[in-house]
């Protein structure tokens, strides 16, 4: 740990190799109390709202887990179902072997700046785990949320998904009513281990003065499966990330899908990277992404390191109401016979599609709007049907305030 | 009652319909023939309201109703539908929410109607993403199925249909505009053609449509111009012997 701690000073002033710089200093980081909540059903209303649009469901009904923390606090920590775990990442450090193995393995702690100060001022995180061979009959939900004005969050979050188990996680980061400006930064590591699959939907819920830099890292054993959903629909003032996740296993399979609406005055920074390294491995990343009147900059980076692998990029764009959208999809195959593809495509709503859906008695917003939502959605093969719900919820609720 | 008098429509720069005049009474259909580029979508395009069709001079009426500068939409739910030959894809539509959208939040046995049309496997895809000329015909007509349009106009309707299906495709179109002899077989022949009221306008080229729905009238478009009305059968027949320039001096 010593050792992390040294390595992170060394680097707290290491601006990120892309996105708007941050000035962590104008936030504040100090410990932010919030009593722990045993009955989530005891939460206020307003609270409790907020986290329903993060997918957060707070009578617990099908869900196997739940973790929530208020700032700094965690506020909730528990598992329902057995051979799952849900621990606060302060609380696994100080008492399990295993979680300090897997914490800044795959992340490095001297990334940048944002890593440095996750490491310097962690503010807990949460580590889910799938025990071997365990499935997941529901999915775990976690959310971070901001609360106090000028907040800045740092947590680090450990998901694993041990040899053949079955891992589902949903989690929500939103703000409450009542915050105006916000940092979060959240370092995630994902082990996919042997024959594992493990879906992680993330809906990010933030505020219009909101910064957020996400780290992620993930890595895919033999046999293993990992969906990674991003959903972020509402407004924020500056978010970049670039998750990363490397198949290093016979046969893994990494597929990410993303949906990004930017809002005016919304700068979104979004790629997904993923490398290709074992044989037979396969990927895939499709982005949606819809402005009306933010920058939406989309990168994706596809890396077929050995023979035989498949990988395929998709980025379709809709500019709805001025805003920009840069695609920069990237293939880079290293070795013979790989099989890679991307398509990208940026436009405007068709008039032809308007018409057609008019001329069955839609309105002409009712068709943007129809067209808008059949844009946005994505058929997401192996997710479970209650999770693909969640994320068509999220998308009809903010589709109609795209309009 | 749909009521077309002196109608002059532009596309663009040029002058796609000239000085229409076309009446279609309830329970009327009217076949449509014309050469390549004689206006014949041109003037479906206009009735369903498309707004790229200017109309220069003239008037539409439906129902009583001036439509000349209504919205499709409105045109819509007046009772208006169409059969298109080359409907756009809409990406992320269903099929399935596409049906239900036509019935404009009436309660309809989409499942039914697909079966009806041999379509159950495509209720899940993607509207028009990757359908062939047949399949999209039969996509069209489960729509109308739906909506129940009053004045239904097709486009083509047996292009890229296969002959197993054109049968299908026939026998629905006349079940739609109430000519089939299946529908109330309690009722005689006469009662069913007095109750009639549904109107329908159909573009053909090959005249196989002709095979399994009865018209009243045939119409000829020919440069832009409504040329010929008489006997679907005859035109049709005249179209095929001496072509469609000796065939509009009929007008004359």
């Amino acid at each position: 740990m010593r050792n992390l701690t040294d390595r992170a000073r060394e680097a707290k002033d290491k601006k990120a190799a892309i996105g708007p710089d941050v000035d962590l200093a104008t936030f504040t980081a100090e410990p932010v109390r919030h009593d722990y909540v045993k009955d989530l059903k005891t939460l206020p209303v307003v609270d409790r709202e907020r986290l329903i649009q993060a997918g957060i469901d707070t009578t617990e009904s099908g869900r196997a887990g739940t973790y929530i923390q208020m700032d700094t606090a965690v506020v909730h920590a528990h598992a329902k179902q057995e051979g799952l775990e849900v621990i606060p990442i302060k609380e696994a450090l100080k008492k399990h072997e295993w979680a300090r193995e897997h914490y800044w393995k795959l992340v490095s702690v001297d990334a940048d700046k944002y890593t440095a100060a996750a490491e310097l001022n962690l503010h807990d995180g949460y580590v889910i785990r799938a025990l071997p061979g365990a499935k997941a009959v529901w999915p775990v939900q976690a959310c971070l949320y901001l609360d106090k004005d000028n907040i800045s969050q740092y947590v680090h979050n450990l998901i694993i998904a041990e040899e053949g188990s079955e891992l589902h996680v949903i989690t929500g980061c939103a703000t409450s009513p009542r915050l105006k400006r916000g940092l979060h930064v959240g370092i995630s590591e994902f082990f996919v281990k042997k024959n594992a699959k493990l879906s992680f939907t993330m809906i990010h819920h933030w505020a219009e003065e909101v910064m957020v830099r996400p780290r992620s890292v993930g890595i895919v054993e033999e046999g293993g499966l990992f969906l990674n959903n991003y959903i972020c629909m509402k407004p924020v003032r500056s978010l970049q990330m670039y998750p990363t996740t490397h198949l290093v296993g016979k046969g893994a399979v990494a597929r990410f899908y993303s949906i990004l609406v930017g809002t005016p005055g919304s700068e979104m920074d979004v790629g997904g990277r993923i490398l290709l390294k074992a044989e037979d491995t396969k990927a895939e990343i499709i982005a949606r992404a819809i402005t009306n009147g933010g920058t939406i900059i989309n990168r994706g980076d596809l890396v077929g390191e050995v023979t035989g692998v498949k990988a395929h990029l998709e980025c379709k764009g809709l500019i709805l109401n001025g805003g920009i959208i840069h695609a920069i999809p990237e293939l880079q195959g290293k070795a013979d016979g790989v099989e890679m593809s991307h398509e990208a495509a940026v436009g405007k709503i068709a008039q032809e599609e308007i018409l057609y859906l008019m001329s069955r008695g839609l309105s002409e917003d009712e068709a943007i709007s129809t067209i808008v939502r059949g844009f946005l959605s994505v058929d997401i093969p192996g997710l479970p049907p209650k999770l693909q719900e969640e994320i068509d919820r999220a998308v009809d609720l903010s589709s109609k305030d795209v309009m | 009652m749909l009521l077309i008098e002196d109608l002059q429509v532009k596309l663009g720069e040029r002058e796609v319909l000239r000085h229409i005049d076309l009446q279609i009474n309830p329970g009327e259909t009217h076949i449509l023939f014309g050469p390549n580029g004689s206006g014949k979508t041109s003037l479906l395009m206009t009735i369903m309201g498309y707004p790229q069709y200017k109309v220069t001079a003239g008037r539409i009426t439906f129902k009583g109703v001036d439509i000349t500068n209504l919205p499709i939409n409105e045109r819509a739910r007046l009772g208006i539908g169409m059969s298109y030959q080359r409907p756009p894809t809409v990406n992320g539509l269903k099929t399935r929410q596409m049906v239900q959208i036509c019935a404009g939040g009436r309660d309809v046995d989409v499942a039914g109607m697909a079966a009806r049309m041999n379509f159950t496997d495509f209720l899940d895809r993607d509207i028009n993403a990757g359908f062939s000329g047949g399949e999209i015909k039969r996509s069209e007509l489960v729509q109308l199925m739906a909506q129940q349009p009053d004045l239904l106009l097709f486009d083509e309707p047996e292009s890229g249909v296969d002959l197993e299906n054109i049968a299908l495709i026939g026998n629905t179109i006349s079940m739609l505009l109430q000519r089939d002899f299946h529908t109330e077989p309690h009722k005689s022949q006469l009662q069913r053609k007095k109750e009639r009221t549904k109107m329908g306008l159909i573009i053909t080229h090959t005249g196989f449509i002709l095979d399994y729905v009865t018209a009243d009238k045939g119409q000829v478009l020919f440069n832009g111009v409504l040329s010929c009305s008489n006997n679907p059968s005859d035109i049709f027949n005249c179209i095929k012997v001496m072509g469609y320039e000796e065939c509009v001096k009929c007008a004359i």
